[in-house]
């Protein structure tokens, strides 16, 4: 199924998406199938899966972290398709930065996803005017490529992305880096509404799917209220690490966490 | 030749913006802003104002009349160790904290690999009364701490980055996800001309003094152009600085030194033009050192400012079009130049600008037997006070102290 006909689906049953992050290959990639199937338990709708680079600047400690382990336990491209393509049970789509794609070849990565039934790809360091390549090759397989919306994006930027965008729109929540916030950032709503009037004033009604910061429980019920979606990925990636240093059932506690969040997704 | 970027912020293929979304309107007002201010007289005259009396500036072209006897060239020096702070860093530290100031930005971050272009932007934050912190790698503020200790007498914080492979590398996406968070009141102030456009365009036009100067300079002293001119090349910008004005003379040859660290077979060095391949790493499309998936390899050499697995777009370009040459200098080689500097001419070079010494007295030896008066000129980019420490330890008893 295309990203966009999951949040039909949802739509009508009157849900949103909840969108889960965690890093592949962290701590290991046989662990990434079963975290990720904890998830998919516990009720998300995508999973998110991260390609880890050595310098990924738009995450904060908690997922550079993880990318720095998952890299030394020896996570590569080829070894991440495996690993996707083995995850069933929910839409996937694809985290990494553009240097990755790049040194694969634009077509290749693309294929490589399509294969490991990847549906989209999101690349934080690919801005809109430098995407045409990775556009073009995106528009001749199944695989969208989604497009980031920051606060700071200005009203001329934002109608150059909504023109390219497919899948979702990850609507990026606070200046910042990826990391648990205690509180969700004040300007969510306005920043929504924003992009909103635009969606509606070209006629392009792409989903929206706001993520960075968001941690419990009560941030998605907020989020879900304004948007169709909401990401949510340090907060599992903490769970993890907290696993890594108990004896706690973590596989479980991802799944009752994914499922609190879910919950709060539906009836909104 | 003239290179000149496109819309896009490209020199051919390399350079653009490949930044987080959240910065790319920062960068938007930044590029609208240098190109206002560059043009704007005041702006000029404030900051050719604090380069002549406070930086030094014109700093001298000098003839080294000891090195070049012995090697059998006319070998002439740009003496940037001569700029206050001991380094060409200040020539583009005053020049964006003045930019910075007069976009109403009061907060100055910057990153820092050897400790230089931390200093200089301490520096020129504290002239302008501007609040400065620097981002830098655990690993280097522990080989640096002399200008860690500078940084933070002249009022700047000094955050360690603890994170990948602690260096320069690491500073830089530190410093990145600080603007990220901080954008509306940060300006992030680069030490090279690396980074997403505007950032190579704008530090090589406040570095673009080395080479004016030096033009006239050596018109005056020898009637004629120089024959070659050599600078070390970390990220680029003393490079580009002086080379940039004689990029349309063509009987100019324009040489670049890369650090080769313990040879470029070894895989540990700097040399990412010589040595590198294409790819994107901190916002721009460049040469770099990588493995085949795509991840950032370290670099390696023991001048910390040249230490940095990618270089400036225009220089990647300007190389690739084969207008500039690009050669490199292990540490030995480089090592061994530091000390002939420093004997024969009582000018002690910073282990950056070394590299670019022993190229030149390669070069000398080279063309001694083919031409009479063959002339150099090198960017001596900083003075070696920095790296005494590291020299002695390298060097222990084999230095023929007396
Ligand atoms: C004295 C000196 N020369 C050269 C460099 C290398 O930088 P660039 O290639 O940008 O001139 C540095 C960097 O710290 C430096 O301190």
């Amino acid at each position: 199924m295309r990203i966009e006909e999951k949040f039909k689906e949802l739509k009508e049953r009157k849900e949103k998406a909840l969108i889960g992050f965690v890093t592949a290959g962290y701590p290991s990639a046989e662990d990434t199938k079963e975290i990720a199937n904890a998830l998919i338990k516990g009720g998300i709708d995508i999973l998110e899966l991260g390609l880890p680079f050595s310098d990924p600047i738009a995450d904060g400690v908690t997922i550079q972290r993880a990318s720095e382990s998952s890299l030394r336990a020896g996570m590569n491209p080829d070894l991440y398709f495996e690993v996707a393509a083995r995850i069933k049970g929910a839409e996937k789509v694809c985290l990494t930065y553009y240097n990755l794609v790049l040194q694969r070849g634009l077509e290749e990565f693309v294929k490589d996803c399509e294969s490991a039934g990847i549906k989209g790809l999101i690349v934080p360091d690919l801005p809109v005017e430098e995407s045409k390549p990775l556009l073009k090759i995106c528009e001749g397989y199944e695989t969208d490529l989604i497009f980031l919306v920051a606060p700071t994006t200005t009203e001329p930027r934002m109608a150059k992305i909504l023109d390219a965008a497919s899948g979702f729109i990850y609507v990026v929540s606070l200046l910042g880096v990826t990391g648990a916030r205690e509180k969700l950032s004040d300007s969510i709503r306005p920043h929504i509404r924003r992009i909103k009037e635009m969606e509606l004033s070209m006629d392009r009604p792409v989903p929206l799917a706001v993520g960075f910061g968001i941690s419990k429980p009560e941030h998605v019920r907020a989020v879900c209220e304004v948007a169709d979606g909401a990401i949510v990925g340090s907060a599992f990636i903490k769970i993890i690490e907290e696993g890594l240093r108990s004896e706690d059932d973590m596989l479980r506690k991802i799944e009752e966490f994914a499922r609190s969040l879910k919950k709060e997704t539906k009836g909104a | 030749m003239l290179s000149k970027p496109d819309e896009q912020g490209k020199y051919g293929i390399y350079g653009g913006k490949f930044a987080p979304e959240v910065l790319m309107s920062a960068l938007e007002e930044l590029e609208e802003a240098f190109n206002s201010f560059s043009h704007d007289k005041s702006f000029k005259e404030e900051l050719e104002l604090l380069l002549r009396t406070y930086a030094g500036r014109p700093t001298s072209l000098y003839f080294a009349k000891n090195l070049s006897e012995a090697f059998g060239a006319r070998i002439y020096l740009k003496r940037e160790d001569l700029v206050h702070g001991g380094a060409h860093k200040l020539n583009n530290t005053l020049g964006q904290c003045l930019l910075a100031k007069h976009m109403g930005k009061r907060r100055i971050i910057a990153e820092t690999g050897a400790g230089q272009h931390g200093v200089a932007t301490a520096m020129a934050a504290a002239v302008l009364e501007l609040e400065c912190e620097v981002y830098m790698g655990t690993e280097d503020v522990e080989r640096q701490k002399l200008n860690v200790f500078r940084m933070k007498l002249l009022g700047a914080r000094v955050n360690p980055v603890d994170s990948g492979s602690k260096t320069l590398k690491d500073a830089i996406n530190e410093s990145m996800r600080d603007w990220v968070t901080n954008v509306e009141n940060t300006y992030y102030l680069i030490g090279s001309v690396v980074g997403p456009h505007p950032y190579p365009l704008m530090v090589r036009e406040f570095q673009r003094v080395i080479g004016k100067e030096t033009k006239e300079q050596i018109l005056n002293a020898e009637g004629r152009l120089p024959d070659t001119i050599i600078a070390c090349v970390g990220g680029g910008s003393n490079a580009m600085g002086i080379f940039y004005d004689f990029l349309e003379d063509d009987e100019v040859e324009l040489i670049g030194v890369e650090a080769a660290g313990k040879g470029l077979e070894s895989g540990e060095h700097g040399a990412s033009i010589c040595a590198g391949t294409k790819g994107v790493l901190h916002g721009m499309y460049s040469k770099l050192l990588q493995d085949r998936h795509g991840q950032i390899k370290q670099s390696y050499s023991f001048a910390p400012g040249l230490d940095y697995p990618g270089v400036g777009p225009e220089l990647a370009y300007l190389a690739e079009s084969g207008r500039v040459k690009m050669v490199s200098a292990t540490d030995e080689e480089t090592l061994s130049a530091f000390e002939i500097l420093s004997m024969s001419e009582g000018i002690i070079p910073a282990l950056e600008s070394a590299h670019a010494i022993h190229y030149a007295i390669e070069e000398a030896k080279r063309k001694a037997k083919e031409r009479r008066n063959h002339l150099i000129v090198v960017n001596l980019s900083g003075r070696g006070d920095k790296d005494i420490f590291l020299v002695e330890k390298v060097l222990g008893d084999k230095c023929n102290v007396h």
